[in-house]
């Protein structure tokens, strides 16, 4: 199924009781890209994802993945997706390969165990492959976590923050990876806190904040975004974070910074 | 609406599948564990000792082998103490993210509650057995033929579902490890006020019109009367409607959680 879109969201809004998280979302993503989502802490892009991925309700606007409305036809979505979200979701008392195989049970492929050994290879979890996930350190469990999110193959893929938490080799292998799926068609929504990850990695970036994307574009695009007094002679390229502070300014981020998480 | 959404794509509507592949998954986590189910039986075998052993020689007021009279009570303090490692396997998957993973994928449903259920069905009829291998050690014995051992074995595990329905509702809500099992004491305790270890005849008025009509006492009737190879009576209609009672508003309770957290 060819969509002229992967991801379509307009004019999306949510509410924590009375604190407005989303103010109006609007956002496109073509298929086979790679899309990062950019925002300080708490500006909604985790909610923002949790509504493609069906596991929240928006209050109002509209939003399709793949062709399925997120609210009419949930079911539809959740077939053409993977989440991987921002907290690592493992089972501690499986080992990895199990936890693995328990995936691509659940999506009825065939060769489960072919499909662990392979993912477990490339995410340099071979050793470890059969011991209990309990024993794993952190980066290994969150690599293991986005293996299990590449189980399948699903054409529309949701990394919250993927390599939060990881060592530069594993950062490395993530970045690699999802460059071969989009590569090979797959349509990648990723946040990040670094912006050199967006730089590197997404065709085009997003910038939420205060509730609705205030820039999108390819990474030259929103360099065009800088006042030209900034730009100077200098050896640098203005990097995307001169950038989102040039449009967001230093002092206009939401209250919670610093006290979430 | 989800319903009507799920009938459009044939992968999600495969609860069965998905049940059993879960299913297997937390069988794992029980065979991983396997002192959750010697741990549920600890408890009422220490009972079943210590009131054998200690009180049984003053209470007169049972006819035969205590052990005997005592045995269905005891089966469902295990029940009841089982049924509370099923709530925190829950509680695990919910405050782990599985939940919301599992939830993002095409996958039936409720196959995640089912895996669960199914697991606690296992998991405690193991502990029942080590429970029943004591008392027949201490001097427990049964006439029943075959098909009353059956009814037993019935009647247990549909108290076993209807108990781990109930289970279900704190692993769904609780905020804590530490608040999700105490739901499961006031179920233990209730044993207690029955005539699960002596005769209700004897017990001041209003106390015993509790204990004449609250659940427990009709089913360890039911289930002695079934063990002494004895006619059942009204008392097995009653147990059987009290188990299927709960079992329904359990359940419904149980899904309509499901539904408003996790729709
Ligand atoms: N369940 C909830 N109940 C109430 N408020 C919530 C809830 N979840 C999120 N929020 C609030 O919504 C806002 C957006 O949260 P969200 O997790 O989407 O931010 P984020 O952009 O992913 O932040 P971070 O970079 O820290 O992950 C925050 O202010 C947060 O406090
Ligand atoms: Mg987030």
């Amino acid at each position: 199924m060819t969509t002229p879109t992967a991801i379509r969201v307009a004019g999306l809004t949510k509410s924590y009781g009375d604190r407005l998280v989303l103010a109006g979302v609007d956002l496109s993503v073509a298929p086979g890209t790679v899309v990062a989502l950019l925002g300080s802490n708490g500006a909604g892009k985790t909610t923002t994802v949790q509504i493609l991925a069906t596991l929240l309700r928006a209050d109002s606007g509209e939003a399709a993945v793949a062709g399925h409305d997120v609210a009419t036809d949930p079911a539809g979505v959740r077939a053409s997706i993977s989440l991987t979200g921002q907290f690592t979701a493992v089972d501690e008392v499986l080992t990895g390969r199990e936890n693995l195989m328990l995936v691509a049970r659940l999506r009825h492929l065939q060769d489960a165990g072919v499909l662990a050994d392979e993912l477990l290879d490339r995410f340099g979890l071979v050793e470890a492959a059969r011991r209990r996930v309990a024993t794993y350190s952190g980066g290994m469990r969150r690599r293991l976590d986005i293996a299990m999110g590449l189980v399948g193959d699903p054409p529309v893929l949701f990394l919250d923050e993927p390599t939060t938490g990881l060592d530069p080799q594993a950062r490395l292998e993530v970045w690699r990876t999802v460059r071969d799926l989009a590569g090979a068609g797959t349509t990648v929504l990723l946040t990040t806190q670094y912006l050199d990850e967006a730089e590197q990695l997404a065709d085009r970036i997003a910038i939420l904040h205060q509730g609705r994307i205030i820039a999108e574009g390819t990474l030259a695009e929103l360099r065009c975004l800088m006042p030209p007094a900034t730009v100077e002679y200098v050896e640098r390229q203005p990097t995307l974070e001169d950038v989102l502070l040039a449009i967001v300014g230093p002092d206009t981020r939401p209250q919670e910074i610093g006290t979430t998480r | 609406m989800s319903v009507g959404s799920e009938a459009k794509t044939p992968v999600s509507g495969n609860l069965a599948h998905d049940t059993a592949v879960l299913l297997q998954r937390s069988l794992r986590h029980v065979l991983r564990s396997p002192d959750t189910i010697v741990t549920t039986a600890v408890t009422p075998i220490a009972m079943l000792l210590l009131f054998v052993y200690v009180f049984g020689g003053a209470l007169k007021a049972v006819d035969g082998s205590y052990v005997d009279y005592l045995l269905p009570g005891i089966l469902l303090i295990t029940i009841a103490s089982g049924i509370a490692y099923t709530a925190f396997r829950l509680f695990t998957d919910v405050s782990g993210g599985i939940v919301d993973r599992l939830r993002s994928m095409p996958i039936g449903r409720s196959a995640l509650l089912w895996g669960h259920v199914l697991t606690s069905l296992v998991a405690n009829l193991a502990s029942l057995v080590l429970v029943v291998l004591v008392a027949l050690a201490m001097g427990f014995r049964s006439g029943a033929g075959v098909l009353a051992w059956l009814a037993v074995a019935g009647l247990l595990a549909l108290v076993t579902l209807a108990l781990t329905w109930i289970a279900v509702i704190p692993g769904l809500t609780a905020k804590s490890a530490d608040g999700v099992s105490g739901f499961s004491y006031p179920l233990i305790f209730l044993p207690f006020v029955s005539s699960a270890f002596v005769p209700t005849a004897g017990m001041p008025g209003p106390v015993r019109w509790f204990a004449q009509h609250q659940p427990v006492t009709s089913i360890v009737n039911t289930i002695r009367d079934l063990y002494a190879g004895i006619p059942v009576g009204d008392q097995g209609w009653i147990a059987l409607a009290w188990c299927f009672g709960v079992l329904v508003v359990a359940y419904a309770l149980a899904m309509g959680t499901y539904r408003r957290k996790f729709g």
